[in-house]
């Protein structure tokens, strides 16, 4: 019986957190949460986020026969639990930014390398109730080794050629080929968690905005979701689908640009210049109907902070059908060139049972025939009003990335004309009542789904919350894609990933 | 077939490029006037260009993507002179945004310290003046002037390329001034 049992079965044997909403949240004792690691070994139960607070480690799950989803949550008196990265590699770099964090030590894990910690801070374990004295001059990094005749090794980083973001990147070579490559991230970390705790609303949303600035809506939106889920707060249906139009239009001004970043890194700069030219039309649009180039503060909780006229209705109809056109010209131009598509075809291959054992998302997941997305399910308003479709390609190159994001705008494309079509009428925002409780939201950012938990206290501030970022679970993939390719075509690689670095860094 | 990369070059040919061009106040922005002057302004004091090394020192990436939309062919800042750089050794001005992770304090000292005088560092964003939303954090110094010397601050959330191209005409300004 057991074998069979579904996710929420399996869980209630803990005891069940009151307030938290939509999905559920059970405690467990030791003995419980070993029992569930062990069974997820064996069950199809995917690990959504993992994150701690100071006395109690958080993993949100999904199982993927029913869909139902859940948090478990182990009370660590004893400042240890049992890791879940030995059942689920993609929670290891997770679980060694807890221990850096918050000091909870997880058992069994192989990796006990600090992650986020570089040994720069004034404390170590700053969000532990007891935190430590700094470890004196910042330790050396143990990479890992690779052995065999003739290798070297390439450092790059943090600071790279490009205006990209920081962090190192450490190959081993043999003559031009990779062997391995690791990434050391946590340059940007800034200490989200810390500074939510305590925050009001406003500003807490204003923060959430800020996690990855490309992602600015995609965050703001699943903050949102996860404040309405806490506190009961029923948004009006104008302000979910103007929530949609905004994420749309992020999600085309980031593919689009980046299919041309990618041709770029091929050497092929024309359509960078082609692609770059759409998306500044596409964040002017912004600017002049919801104020600011990005959308940010945008998407508020309790809805949006501005609304469309008819007028903007008539300027997006506009832009967006010249823009179709001109985007095809662009993808006719990356797909009929054959010396280009010579460089992305069978490059930094990412098999389809890696994305599935990491949980990618996103157009890496899509890519190597991991078809999920947080749309569909578990769904949110007001794509299930909605006709799209979700491409999925099976070959997990870096043309097969090109595709996959060059067909999403395309899908994007066809929701934005139905949400201009079927905008319903009424208020765009109300007023979230004061009230505590906790609440997760799953929203598909361009890069994957984006998960945010929050707890808030009765008077309108955030108690506690945590961001979970896609490229946690695409970053591993990376490492695996490069090898055996040489190292000219890791720009190319990393670009057709576009991993988050400030929203995995937090 | 002909391939599509003509038809490319054949249309820019004709209809010329997209950047924005317009001397007189076609422009609402008034961008192409600014441009002008920095394009001035540049080739009086650093002969014909300004070489800058962008370090992201704990920005979200909204000053990146706009540093970014800076250098597309709209706003072209490369048609002054103005071109960002790989290496520090090749860089008269550093641009930094970000409230200054610990994490990346050193990385951002030791870029300061490769670039040969005379160098002016541009602040870029509002959290690179003081820390903005992110002040106050364990993990952050916040302000680049608590690593480096700071020569200009380029307000905004992120600022807009606009404003970006404002910032380093004010820049090279302070710079014809001896400053």
């Amino acid at each position: 019986m057991l074998g069979n049992a579904s996710l929420l079965d399996f869980l209630s044997i803990g005891t069940v957190v009151p307030a938290a909403r939509p999905w559920p949240r059970f405690r467990l004792d030791g003995k419980a949460w070993r029992a569930l690691v062990e069974r997820m070994d064996a069950a199809d139960w995917l690990l959504l986020a993992e994150w701690a607070e100071p006395g109690e480690v958080h993993i949100a799950l999904r199982d993927e026969g029913s869909g139902s989803i859940a948090i478990a949550s182990r009370p660590c008196p004893d400042r240890r639990f049992f890791a879940v990265g030995q059942v689920r590699p993609g929670a290891i770099r997770l679980e060694r930014a807890i221990h850096d964090l918050w000091g909870l030590v997880p058992e069994g894990l192989e990796d006990r390398r600090p992650w986020l910690d570089h040994g720069r801070w004034p404390c170590r374990h700053p969000l532990a109730a007891e935190k430590l004295p700094p470890a004196g001059s910042p330790p050396p990094y143990a990479f890992l080794a690779a052995e065999g005749e003739g290798l070297h090794q390439i450092p790059v980083g943090p600071v790279h050629a490009g205006v990209i973001e920081p962090g190192h990147f450490r190959f081993h070579a043999q003559g031009e080929t990779v062997v391995r490559l690791e990434e050391r991230l946590g340059y940007l970390h800034k200490g989200i968690h810390g500074l939510m705790a305590g925050k009001p609303l406003a500003q807490a949303a204003r923060l959430a905005g800020r996690i990855s600035g490309d992602s600015t809506v995609a965050y703001a939106l699943a903050f949102a979701r996860a404040v309405e889920a806490a506190t009961g707060c029923e948004v009006p249906a104008r302000a979910h689908w103007l929530r949609a139009l905004m994420a749309e239009l992020e999600r085309i001004a980031n593919h689009v640009v980046d299919i041309g970043a990618i041709c770029n890194d091929a050497a092929f700069a024309m359509p960078l210049a082609h692609m770059s030219e759409l998306r500044e039309k596409l964040l002017r649009a912004n600017a002049l109907l919801f104020g600011h180039r990005l959308s940010m503060d945008c998407v508020v909780p309790g809805g949006v902070a501005c609304d469309l006229d008819d007028d903007g209705i008539e300027v997006l109809r506009h832009l967006l059908s010249r823009l179709r056109k001109r985007f095809e010209k662009g993808v006719g131009l990356y797909s009929d060139t054959p010396s280009l598509l010579d460089r992305t075809t069978g490059t930094g291959v990412v098999s389809g049972s890696l994305a599935h054992r990491f949980g990618a998302g996103g157009f890496v997941g899509r890519a190597a025939s991991r078809s999920h997305d947080a749309r569909k399910v578990p769904g949110y308003p007001p794509y299930d009003d909605l006709d799209f479709a979700v491409p999925v390609m099976a070959e997990g190159d870096v043309h097969a990335r090109v595709m996959v994001r060059v067909q999403e705008v395309r899908a994007s494309l066809g929701l934005i004309d139905q949400i201009l079509a079927g905008l319903p009428g009424g208020a765009c925002r109300v007023d979230v009542p004061r009230q505590d409780g906790e609440g997760l939201a799953l929203v598909e950012g361009f890069r994957g789904e984006v998960a945010v938990w929050v707890r808030l206290d009765g008077d309108g501030r955030v108690a506690a919350a945590h961001f979970h970022d896609p490229s946690w679970f695409q970053w591993p993939l990376l490492e695996a894609a490069i090898e055996g390719n040489i190292v000219a075509d890791f720009p190319l690689c990393n670009k057709s990933f576009n991993c988050a670095y400030s929203g995995v860094d937090l | 077939m002909i391939p599509p990369i003509a038809h490319f070059l054949f249309h820019h040919l004709v209809r010329g490029p997209a950047t924005l061009r317009d001397r007189i106040p076609a422009d609402p922005d008034g961008v192409a006037e600014l441009a002008e002057a920095v394009g001035v302004r540049a080739r009086a004091r650093l002969g014909r260009s300004l070489a800058i090394r962008m370090v992201d020192a704990g920005s979200c990436n909204g000053c990146e993507l706009e540093v970014n939309a800076a250098n597309n062919p709209i706003y072209d800042l490369e048609r002054f002179g103005i071109r960002f750089v790989a290496s520090p050794r090749h860089a008269d001005c550093l641009l930094v945004s970000g409230p200054v992770t610990a994490n990346m304090a050193e990385a951002l000292k030791r870029t300061y310290d490769a670039i040969p005088a005379p160098k002016w560092v541009v602040a870029l964003g509002d959290c690179a003046r003081d820390g903005g939303c992110f002040a106050g954090s364990y993990a952050v110094l916040g302000g680049v002037d608590k690593v480096v010397p700071v020569d200009l601050h380029i307000p905004g959330c992120p600022p807009p390329p606009k404003q970006i191209l404002a910032g380093l005409l004010a820049l090279l300004e302070r710079a014809a001034a001896g400053g």
